[in-house]
């Protein structure tokens, strides 16, 4: 019986084991996003500056904003859309304001399109970085220091940045309102 | 074998026998009982459903109700009808083909069969919480099953917990019992090919399921517990969601016709009077169909918006699946070739099957290509292509399994008459139920849908009345079952022609206690 | 024989719209693009291969059930392997799906090349609408069914397009290509046009595209295809595609008929004028969920109908309507509508169903609310 016993343990671990491999499976999901630009997902975090500019074509970035459904915020790009060439540094500035009468905070989630292409755009520096507090009513413009690589594949001349802005206001700030 | 039972004590008397069994026929019988229960209750969801189908307009329920009906269906015929129906199965067949005298494990056997009455229980009163049942559909996507969720989801939640602890610790018992307690002389490519299929089944619910308890978990505490798992604004994805899902749900969907399978195997050869054709590629091919069953999930996903390079590897791994899944069909063709066929109702269901889950695997060979996909995605083609390999496939088999070892259970013969009544009234049925779905799926009506444009109107009132006729048959079943376990003539111990195999060497019906003392396999 | 003809041509004009109407309903529409004509045609090709293989499968197994009956005295053989037809059956298969993998990978690869797109849309999710936003046109507006409801619950005779009509269509040009990106505001919506051959997930934070380049001037009708929650069935998608010269037109209509909403947020309304305008406005954004009689959805949707905060506290219920309320299926109206149907909205919630408050808020109210800190 012993090895009946060895062999349900066994089979036990192996299934506690694939328990534990869904999780593990969250973050290679991120490793597999990143290589791939599955879903447009792009990192979090500053990428490195590149210094080649690639000046013979052009590439055109939309900016698109959409404010998650119960986040009452106002979120609009100021220019819909900046054309330059790949490897230099762009800025875009979008403004934000709270609607409310209460402090909020507000996390923006960024997403770009094509997915072939979000591999290449890299935020140097981006609001989407850390989290945004705004006081009741406040305005503020929030800036966006990105490029695009030159190594982009000639076929893509247009890529989608979106922001995505979620309420990120902590519940017990929600529930005193 | 009279020495043998007499060696034993008989079951103890009442409730008590049932709640304290460990006897791998009775815990069989049991999960059989239960699926057939869960199976009128999902199927009378299902007619609530067609009711409201039944023409345009909203007639009979709310769509929120329609909602939690679809998704109740689905949770209670897969997990509740299916899955159990084959567990039952293994419980009864396995020891008897392997020449054991029970399962492996017998107490872990008992407490698998009994964690699920408790886990429908659960799942089936959230319909009368506050707010209503899970109403996001079966594959529960986030975030309409997380942020956008009844209350009730937690109740949920904890269900799919004990379904799938059931479901591993009933895998594990099987796989410990086949690697373990074969008759001496049985090697492997020895096995009858309903335990092959059960033993690479039991495998996929050791690997997958565990997976759907940690998915139901990264719910669990995104809802409760602030964690982001598939919300974006936390740095999330609901992607991810249905990644973890379909690298469960892909497999299960094998897991749900790969006993099947099984059992055509047994069923045709008996009836064709001829041992089955190519039984090695039969395994090797079932094998193959399990492995490629984890690289082809993402076909569910067509739509999401997965690069190019994803799309193209999941469409050819999904193709491909159609090789082994054909080289079976073959097999079971060529085995009839040749053969001195009669047509008991267990053969009428077995070549029902073939012929119908083929269809269905035609359609899913159309899915399967990714750019008409997007045409065909959540649409009732979609409908379509998987209850025709669920319902004449999975249940079919199912029935077929009952009738073909009903003798050796009750040791009453069923009453031919009934079976083949029950038969043509079901294959009527379900013809008329799930094809015109092929048609309205293809015109452009979408899945899960409490109401519909003017010009699905006509077929799906014949889909309406076919389900009714599919389910009012089921009554034929239900009493042909019953008249069989109380009266009937007395089956021999091997009542049909052609069969082979241990479990025929065993009197009807099979005494509580068998082969106390091993057989020998030449 | 040309009265024969005659009669045939006569008979077959007759029977027209009812062929094409059978046909609609049997199969797959081949649609007005390109892309669509060659996924209609790749689901042609792999329907009469399966057909094929159906025949010669079926027709053997039949034949043999027929053939090796016991009951006409077959003897069974005893065989029970064959390498080579074992082979066969193996290689065959695998050709076959190349011959199929060949033209599917190229229309897919055609359907994922998003660039040079002349129009951007930007299609976004609500439970339960389209919105739909012209990039750098100025133009936006929300999609609803138009259905009424007396039709959905069959107290009326249902319409030719019951289901698949809207009150504002997505209007494009002919022969152009147009580029949509696609999104949710709440949960997974997928956008579908079968005619147009386009279907794509929403899904929310993330964006995805796709494209498409109608040839024919028509009016086509979809759905919404993934499970989106309740009203998951009503929210239909109807794209009008009209010549370049139209389109320009009905840009310019559209962006008059904007500048005119906002000034009629500059004159005076009267109570009267704000109810009837709000009874539209709540039927069209409010009454899928807190229903057409305000007494909503016991334990998901809160009655508006006798409601506290409705019939008391102003100040608090024009701050929902306006903001939404964080972690309910209630979004920021701020966002999805004027502010003359709020102040119709709210004004008609206050006095409708023996709310009777008496009480009307003012466009200008609300514009100076959405205003105040600027």
């Amino acid at each position: 019986m012993t090895k009946v016993v060895k062999q349900t343990l066994r089979l036990m671990l192996i299934s506690l084991g694939m328990f534990a491999f869904g999780f593990a499976l969250v973050p290679l999901y991120d490793v597999f996003c990143d290589i791939t630009g599955l879903n447009g997902k792009v990192d979090l975090q500053q990428s490195e500056q590149t210094v080649l500019v690639d000046v013979d074509r052009e590439v055109t970035v939309q900016l698109i904003t959409v404010a998650n459904a119960s986040m009452p915020w106002r979120f609009e790009a100021l220019q819909h859309q900046v054309s330059f060439h790949p490897g230099e540094d762009v800025k875009a500035v979008f403004r934000v304001q709270n609607l409310t009468d209460m402090k909020m905070v507000g996390q923006a989630i960024p997403s770009v399109s094509p997915a072939e292409g979000a591999r290449y755009l890299h935020k140097i520096q981006c609001f989407c970085f850390e989290r945004q507090t705004l006081e009741a009513n406040e305005v503020r413009d929030m800036v966006v220091f990105f490029t695009v690589d030159p190594e982009l594949p000639e076929s893509i001349h247009k890529l989608s940045l979106s922001y995505t802005l979620f309420d990120m206001t902590p519940v017990d700030a929600v529930s005193s309102r | 074998m009279t020495a043998a039972v007499s060696a034993h004590h008989a079951p103890v008397r009442g409730i008590r026998r049932w709640l304290y069994t460990t006897n791998h026929k009775d815990i069989g019988t049991m999960y059989l009982v239960f699926s057939l229960a869960m199976f009128f209750i999902g199927g009378s969801m299902a007619l609530v459903i067609r009711s409201e189908l039944f023409e345009p307009g909203l007639q009979m329920v709310e769509p929120e109700f329609f909602n939690q009906m679809t998704t109740m269906h689905g949770l209670i015929m897969v997990f509740g009808a299916v899955m159990p129906a084959f567990v039952g199965l293994a419980n009864w067949m396995i020891p008897l083909m392997i020449g054991a005298p029970d399962m492996a494990l017998p107490r872990l056997n008992n407490f698998s069969f009994w964690v699920l009455p408790f886990a429908f229980t659960m799942m089936l009163s959230t319909l009368l919480m506050d707010g209503g049942g899970p109403n996001f559909g079966w594959t529960f996507y986030a975030p309409l099953s997380t942020t956008y969720a009844p209350p009730s989801v937690t109740y949920f939640i904890f269900s799919i917990h004990m379904a799938g602890i059931s479901s591993i610790l009933g895998a594990i018992n099987i796989i410990v019992t086949i690697m373990n307690m074969r008759a001496p002389g049985m090697t492997y490519m020895k096995m009858p090919l309903f335990v092959w299929t059960w033993l690479i089944t039991a495998f996929l619910l050791v690997a997958v399921m565990p997976v759907l308890a940690g998915t139901v978990t990264m719910m669990l505490t995104d809802i409760h517990f602030g964690t982001s798992f598939f919300s974006a604004g936390g740095g999330g994805d609901p992607l991810l969601f249905q990644h973890l899902f379909w690298f469960f749900g892909h497999p299960e969907v094998y897991i749900m016709i790969l006993p099947a399978f099984g059992i055509i195997s047994q069923i045709v050869p008996t009836f064709s009077r001829k041992p089955l054709f190519g039984y090695a590629s039969m395994v090797y091919a079932t094998a193959s169909i399990a492995l490629l069953s984890f690289t082809v999930w993402a076909h569910h996903m067509f739509l999401v918006g997965l690069p190019l390079a994803a799309e193209l590897f999941f469409m050819y791994a999904t193709m491909l699946i159609s090789v082994p899944t054909g080289v079976k069909v073959f097999n079971w063709v060529a085995t009839m070739f040749k053969g001195s066929i009669s047509f008991e109702t267990p053969m009428l269901f077995s070549i029902a099957f073939i012929v119908l889950f083929t269809i269905g695997g035609f359609s899913g060979l159309m899915l399967a290509i990714a750019p008409a996909d997007f045409q065909y995605h959540d649409t009732y083609f979609v409908v379509a292509h998987f209850h025709y390999v669920l319902v004449p496939g999975a249940i079919f088999s199912i029935f077929a399994a009952v009738y073909y070892w009903l003798p050796k259970w009750t040791g009453h013969m069923y009453s031919e008459l009934l079976g083949k009544c029950h038969f043509w009234c079901s294959f009527i049925g379900v013809n008329l139920t799930f094809f015109p779905m092929h048609f309205v799926g293809l015109a452009g009506m979408p899945r899960r849908v409490p109401d519909y444009s003017l010009q699905f109107a006509d077929f799906n009132m014949i889909s309406s009345i076919g389900a009714a006729l599919f389910g009012l048959s089921q009554l034929i079943f239900l009493v042909t079952v019953v008249r069989c376990v109380l009266v009937g003539r007395a089956a021999p111990d091997s009542p049909w022609e052609g069969a082979q195999g241990l479990e025929w060497t065993v009197a009807s019906p099979a005494p509580y206690h068998t082969f106390s003392k091993p057989p020998l396999v030449e | 024989m040309l009265k024969k003809g005659q009669l045939v041509i006569l008979g077959g004009t007759l029977l027209y719209p009812v062929t094409l109407f059978a046909e609609w309903e049997v199969n797959m529409e081949a649609g007005v693009t390109a892309v669509s004509r060659s996924i209609y045609a790749l689901h042609m090709q792999i329907f009469w291969i399966c057909v094929a293989i159906a025949v010669v499968v079926f027709g053997v197994m039949f034949w043999s059930i027929f053939r090796y009956r016991k009951s006409a005295g077959a003897k069974a053989k005893q065989f029970h392997e064959n390498t080579l037809v074992e082979l066969a059956w193996t290689i065959v298969p695998v050709l076959i799906l190349v011959a199929m993998a060949i033209p599917a990978t190229a229309t897919l690869t055609d359907m994922y090349n998003t660039d040079d797109s002349e129009i951007d849309v930007q299609i976004t999710g609500y439970q339960w609408k389209w919105q739909y936003q012209y990039l750098g046109e100025e133009v936006s507006f929300f999609s609803n069914l138009s259905t009424p409801m007396e039709q959905i619950s069959n107290q009326q005779a249902k319409g030719e397009h019951y289901l698949l009509e809207v009150d504002e269509p997505l209007v494009l040009p002919v022969g152009k290509k147009v580029r949509f990106l696609l999104t949710s505001n709440d949960v997974i919506h997928s956008w579908w046009v079968p005619a147009l051959a386009v279907k794509k997930d929403a899904i929310p934070g993330f964006i995805n595209e796709t494209w498409v380049n109608i040839e024919e001037e028509g009016i086509y009708r979809g759905q919404c295809t993934e499970l989106c929650g309740k009203n998951h069935g009503f929210m239909p998608v109807v794209v009008q595609a009209v010549s370049e010269q139209e389109f320009q037109g009905w840009l310019q209509d559209k962006r008059e008929a904007i500048a005119a909403e906002r000034a009629a947020a500059e004159r005076v309304w009267t109570m009267e004028e704000l109810y009837q305008r709000g009874e539209q406005a709540y039927l069209k954004n409010c009454a899928a969920c807190h229903q057409a009689g305000g007494q909503g959805v016991p334990s998901i949707f809160p009655a508006l109908k006798g409601n506290s905060i409705v019939r008391f506290d102003m100040k608090k219920h024009i701050d929902i309507v306006l903001h939404g309320r964080s972690g309910t299926a209630m979004p920021a109206f701020s966002a999805q509508m004027g502010a003359v149907d709020i102040a119709a909205v709210i004004t008609y919630e206050r006095n409708a169903w023996g709310n009777d408050t008496g009480e009307m808020i003012s466009p200008q109210e609300i514009q100076a609310l959405l205003n105040e800190p600027r």
